[in-house]
């Protein structure tokens, strides 16, 4: 204990290099954890853009391709699923509920998506959050349109606005539905999901403004007005996926495989779970990176300390003589620049963790409406008080070079004051 | 930190330094700098020390005060033979029983005066209780240690130990090598950063808190001037039997 007051008024005699070494190990330490947390937020909201649904039914193709189109509105199906098998399955006894995806179309370079009220109902992520509109109604009309909130806030859309919707996915669409403008009925809550992303409409609106089309484009001399379409039969040829929930998980695999083995058509069923754990696999790889990228910065701010350690040691010759002729032993002195490595490889990890809960609380807001990441102030997880306890460790492996070096000096100087 | 404790001195024994048939050398294969045959001193004795450079004189130091251990012979400092013991216990038996003050630049610079003066009683429980005997506190103790030596002065203790004149500093450096009354107080050319005026008084002030404490004084110079005023001079130039044949430290 006395070493440790002798070092730390030593390193208080030395507080402006001292100061600086502890800023770039508390730095290093606020992106190392910062970086650890986002990305767990990151995964957990990557996994809680779908829940309750027990599987997604779509054409056959592979299961990371069915997932980015059913659920990301990322890429294009390879086919469609037949009406009359969607059908089939929502009548299996064990399906508590559908809701049938109807894809291609798109506003402004956002998804349309054609479903059915069952979406607002059963939807649901993070857990067990269902669908809120934030404004207006789920449509009722059948040019009736529901925004995402991202949708409405990046466009500026109000309820009641007309807009209109273009045919195929691009960003630019030459070949545009502009005979049946959609009125806007509702805007849902916020998610953090690509559900914010996404302009919804009912599945027999996807119908209607189809009705004069045919293999992507108008056909001449057909046309159908918007009041004329009301009186087709508006009921869906096919589907893009659909999402399936059970009245128990038990079914699970036995729905599956009815999907699967399905004899008129080649149809997938996948588990979203499974799913998003083979997608985040392939994401991974990314966030680990990152992670590897902080755990040098860190080593960096370390070597900081190394540096600051070791150029004083020559100028701290007379100080370990002093010490060894009031009987300090070379042991004293070793622990002396150890017990120095440790307060400040400890302040520097206090402090990181203070400026890290110090930027969360200001830049909080803008994470979560920005991106959709709620970053909680909790107390550190059990992996970030690792990440913290491997820096200190990591401080005293480090702080123990220049210990060993200042103990070999003052074991040869002896009382001899050489400088 | 705890190692076995060196064995207390025996109080009966009369001599605080006894060397012989000593022989030294820096290191295998390097000369030897140092060989006496027979060399004592008696306790409470002020000793002058003298010799021209390369007379081995930091070597004795060295020795008496337990970071080195001579080749051949008997190192024996208050009725404790320093060459059979560990370098461990020798470093225990120099912060229970040495006092050491440098030629200059005693002091810690991040620590104040008081703290400076209190040193050896962070390194030893045998100086840290006889402190507290002495003067209840061990502040208490630095302070009387320190008026002693006309450091008494309010104001000095607030200021850093850095901003003291060298004059200064060497008084707090004696205070720090009497704390806790050590038996043996060593001084490696402890004037000879100072005026050749305030030499004797400086001197005078070490001999009363010797005397005070009952510590034997090994006084090191190569300032011939001041040896009237010990009770023996040691000419370490005529005792030393490589003397002259060039050491390696002075």
């Amino acid at each position: 204990m006395a070493i440790l007051g002798l070092a730390w008024k030593s390193l208080r005699n030395r507080r402006f290099t001292a100061a600086l070494t502890v800023a770039s190990i508390a730095l290093s330490v606020a992106l190392l954890v910062g970086v650890e947390r986002i990305r767990h937020q990151a995964k957990a909201s990557f996994t809680n853009t779908i829940s309750g649904t027990d599987l997604i039914v779509g054409a056959r193709s592979g299961p990371i391709q069915l997932l980015l189109y059913s659920v990301f509105r990322v890429g294009n199906p390879a086919n469609n699923v037949s009406w009359q098998s969607w059908q089939a399955i929502a009548a299996h006894p064990k399906v508590a509920w559908t809701i049938p995806l109807s894809l291609g179309d798109s506003h402004r370079g956002y998804r349309v998506l054609g479903t059915t009220l069952d979406y607002f109902a059963h939807y649901r992520f993070a857990r067990d959050r269902g669908l809120e509109l934030a404004e207006g109604e789920p449509f009722a009309d059948l040019y009736d349109a529901v925004l995402g909130a991202g949708v409405a806030e990046a466009l500026g859309y109000q309820i009641g606005q007309s807009i209109v919707i273009a045919h195929g996915a691009g960003d630019v669409s030459f070949a545009r539905h502009d005979d049946k403008p959609f009125r806007v009925a509702g805007i849902l809550a916020r998610t953090g999901t690509p559900v914010d992303r996404t302009v919804h409409v009912s599945l027999e609106a996807i119908e209607a403004i189809h009705s004069d089309w045919q293999g992507g484009s108008p056909m001449p001399g057909q046309s159908v007005t918007a009041e004329q379409a009301r009186a087709l039969d508006l009921t869906p040829k096919a589907i893009t996926a659909g999402l399936v929930g059970l009245k128990s998980r038990v079914a699970t695999f036995q729905v599956q495989r009815f999907v699967n083995d399905y004899r008129q058509e080649p149809l997938l069923a996948i588990l979203p779970a499974v799913a998003l754990g083979e997608l985040w696999g392939l994401i991974g790889v990314a966030e680990g990176a990152l992670l590897v990228v902080s755990v040098c910065v860190v080593v960096v701010g370390l070597f900081g300390m190394l540096t600051a350690l070791l150029t004083s040691l020559n100028e701290r010759r007379r100080e370990m003589a002093i010490l060894r002729s009031v009987g300090a032993r070379p042991l004293h002195v070793f622990a002396l620049i150890m017990g120095e490595a440790f307060v400040l490889s400890l302040t520097g990890v206090v402090l990181g963790l203070a400026l890290l809960y110090g930027l969360l609380a200001a830049v909080q807001p803008l994470l979560e409406s920005r991106f959709g990441l709620f970053m909680l102030l909790g107390l550190p997880s059990a992996s970030e008080l690792l990440l913290l306890a491997a820096v200190v460790l990591a401080g005293a492996v480090v702080g123990s070079i220049p210990a060993y070096r200042a103990y070999r000096l003052s074991l040869a100087d002896g009382l001899s004051i050489r400088v | 930190m705890r190692v076995a404790p060196a064995p207390e001195p025996d109080p009966a024994v009369d001599t605080a330094v006894r060397l012989g048939g000593l022989r030294f050398r820096w290191g295998p294969g390097s000369p030897p700098v140092l060989a006496l045959d027979a060399l004592s001193i008696a306790k409470g004795e002020r000793v002058f020390v003298e010799g021209p450079s390369g007379s081995g004189k930091s070597t004795l130091l060295a020795l008496l005060s337990g970071v080195a251990v001579p080749e051949a012979g008997a190192v024996e400092v208050l009725g404790e033979r320093l060459d059979r013991l560990s370098s461990a216990q020798r470093d225990h038996f120099r912060a229970h029983h040495v006092g050491y003050v440098f030629q200059q630049f005693n002091l810690i610079p991040y620590l104040s005066m008081v703290e400076n003066v209190t040193l050896p009683c962070r390194f030893s429980q045998r100086r840290r209780a006889a402190a507290l005997r002495r003067s209840g506190t061990l502040e208490q103790e630095a302070l009387r240690l320190l008026a002693h030596l006309d450091m008494g002065e309010p104001g000095l203790g607030s200021r850093p130990v850095t901003a003291l004149s060298v004059g200064q500093q060497q008084r707090v450096a004696v205070a720090r090598a009497l704390m806790g009354s050590p038996g043996l107080v060593i001084a490696d050319e402890p004037t000879s950063a100072l005026d050749a005026d305030r030499r004797v008084s400086f001197l005078r002030l070490l001999f009363d808190e010797c005397r005070d404490s009952g510590a034997t004084l090994v006084f090191v110079s190569h300032d011939a001037a001041l040896e009237e005023l010990f009770d023996r001079t040691i000419r370490l130039g005529e005792v030393n039997r490589v003397a002259g044949r060039g050491g390696a430290a002075d």
